[in-house]
């Protein structure tokens, strides 16, 4: 698609637009795709909390997250009167561009990316923890003591989960010796079990896979880890200052990034875009972008699933979770998956 | 020009304009954004270089964490920038001599060996990728280094802990957590037997 441009346009200036439109191709489906997860959330929570949920706007409610949209934009953008206000709207941009920068290296399929780079969950890694300074600075720049506590929780509890979060992946890459999402998967599809739902990482990873799995809730600040939102002792965490438009920036991020989180989790763990069945089965055994696409909603499913089911933790038992608990076990994990790789009973030589 | 070069000095002049601000903003939460901007742009500037492991590391280790930290501390802290600002003059000439002292001697060593010396186009050895590479060297030749490394930032952990822990505050009180995992509804939570209790007066307010 590149070169087609440069063909057109010339080198430089071709190569420029070539790519703004390829990261279109991503972004905007993603946007809409945030618009309906926010939809689905709502009539799933309904469902389980044996209620309807939004269902007025559109056919089965299919046009709320554009009323919501519109809601948002046409309301009054508030600033604080003691707010710093360069940081104040510096925040929500940080957190949407770092949500949306990280998909720059997701592989959605074996010949569907953007880029495949080298050092693809590096950049991922660096990039999520850009998005920190989006909370911390929200937190700081609205003058709100509420707000300020809140951003500090989400940003201690991210930086604590990160680091199981790190040693999940640590374990990835030792199986897979690479830092390229497309290696990590084509890594799954060979092996002992030839490729198939066992050959995946969340086997021989498992305590890593689930580590990784809850880690990524909290990491989301999604619930039962949604203490920055925490709204009977912090009114609404880092935000509170926010409306309109920023504040749905702050919403988009927030399930921007819990769909990177399920499609990294899909990648490392679930064998991406690898179908669960044999080759043999035709459409079925065939490894496609729709299998990735089923995964990783499977995954949000999850996501939203945790919400209506576990109440809150305390920040205290979450800062234990995160620190004495995941961490010692992703520790001691590695440490046997290490043995385990230079014994002879390895499944991995091959 | 080449795009290339029209994004090294495009950074470049960013790298220097935040580094100027690091030391002359007047907010210290500002100081310390700028200074995250500075560790941004040279992260950029490694990237275009071609060495992508340091970039991305320079990011994770010193913008994801240290810096995150570094603002914490900045935010909390009642920081008054008058007092901070009080000794100028005086360190001035101090500061000064430090500074020549240091230009001088990063020009000694770049006129000893100029810049030009340094293959900068130079074809890549291995079609390794540079983490590759670098892990390769340091669990290999470089491997009781990195022991001892780590066991320099071991002894900076058991420190920071050893100083910070009091347990021996009699009237402190801590939270037994294996216990408070441990209860379930049976220790908590006891059903009781009775009659329905109805209370003759209320009845009828209760409508």
């Amino acid at each position: 698609m590149v070169e087609f441009f440069q063909n057109l346009l010339g080198h430089d200036l071709g190569y420029v637009i070539g790519y703004v439109i390829k990261a279109l191709v991503v972004i905007i489906p993603l946007t809409l795709v945030v618009a309906y997860v926010t939809l689905a959330e709502r009539r799933i929570l309904g469902f389980m909390h044996a209620r309807i949920g939004a269902n007025r706007v559109g056919p089965f409610g299919l046009f709320q997250p554009f009323a919501d949209l519109l809601k948002f934009v046409f309301k009054e953008i508030i600033t604080p009167t003691k707010a710093s206000s360069g940081v104040f709207y510096l925040a929500p941009a940080v957190i949407l561009i770092c949500a949306l920068a990280t998909w720059a290296v997701v592989p959605f399929a074996p010949d569907l990316y953007f880029t495949n780079v080298n050092a693809g969950i590096l950049y991922v890694t660096a990039i999520s923890s850009l998005g920190i300074y989006g909370i911390i600075l929200a937190g700081w720049a609205g003058n709100s003591k509420y707000s300020f506590l809140g951003g500090i929780r989400a940003t201690a509890q991210m930086i604590s989960y990160e680091l199981a979060m790190g040693f999940g992946i640590v374990g990835v890459l030792m199986v897979s010796g690479s830092l390229s999402f497309i290696d990590i998967v084509n890594d799954q599809a060979i092996g002992k079990m030839h490729g198939s739902l066992l050959s995946w990482n969340w086997l021989p990873m498992f305590p890593l896979f689930l580590i990784y799995l809850i880690s990524g809730v909290a990491e989301t600040n999604r619930a039962p880890f949604d203490v920055c939102e925490g709204e009977s002792e912090i009114v609404a965490g880092f935000h509170v200052e926010y409306s309109g438009t920023p504040f749905a920036l702050f919403m988009l991020a927030e399930y921007a990034s819990m769909i990177l989180v399920s499609t990294l989790t899909t990648i490392m763990f679930l064998g991406g875009w690898l179908s669960p069945f044999p080759t043999t089965w035709g459409v079925l055994g065939t490894a496609s972008m729709a299998w990735l696409v089923v995964k990783v909603l499977i995954l949000l499913f999850g996501f939203i699933w945790y919400r209506a089911s576990f109440p809150r933790y305390r920040y205290d038992q979450i800062m234990r979770l995160g620190w004495k608990v995941f961490l010692p076990i992703t520790l001691v994990w590695i440490f046997v998956l290490g043995a385990w790789m230079v014994s002879p009973l390895s499944i991995w030589n091959y | 020009m080449d795009i290339n070069s029209i994004l090294f000095y495009v950074f470049s002049a960013i790298l220097l304009f935040s580094g100027l601000k690091v030391i002359s903003a007047k907010n210290p939460v500002h100081s310390a954004l700028y200074l995250v901007l500075a560790f941004i742009t040279a992260s950029c500037l490694w990237m275009m270089l071609g060495a992508e492991f340091l970039s991305l590391t320079l990011i994770l280790v010193y913008v994801g964490a240290v810096m995150v930290l570094f603002l914490f501390v900045v935010m909390m802290l009642d920081v008054d920038l008058e007092t901070l600002r009080r000794g100028f003059w005086k360190n001035l000439p101090l500061a000064l001599v430090l500074g020549v002292v240091v230009a001088v001697e990063m020009l000694l060593v770049i006129l000893k060996h100029p810049l030009t010396d340094v293959v900068v186009n130079a074809e890549p050895v291995t079609t390794l990728s540079n983490s590759n590479i670098l892990g390769w060297i340091l669990y290999t030749q470089y491997s009781y280094v990195v022991e001892l490394a780590s066991m320099v930032l071991l002894l900076g952990l058991v420190v920071a802990v050893a100083l910070t822990l009091r347990k021996s505050d009699k009237a402190a009180k801590y939270q037994n957590i294996s216990k408070q995992v441990a209860v379930d509804s049976r220790t908590r939570f006891k059903m009781v037997k009775m009659d329905a209790e109805v209370e003759e007066e209320h009845k009828g307010e209760q409508q």
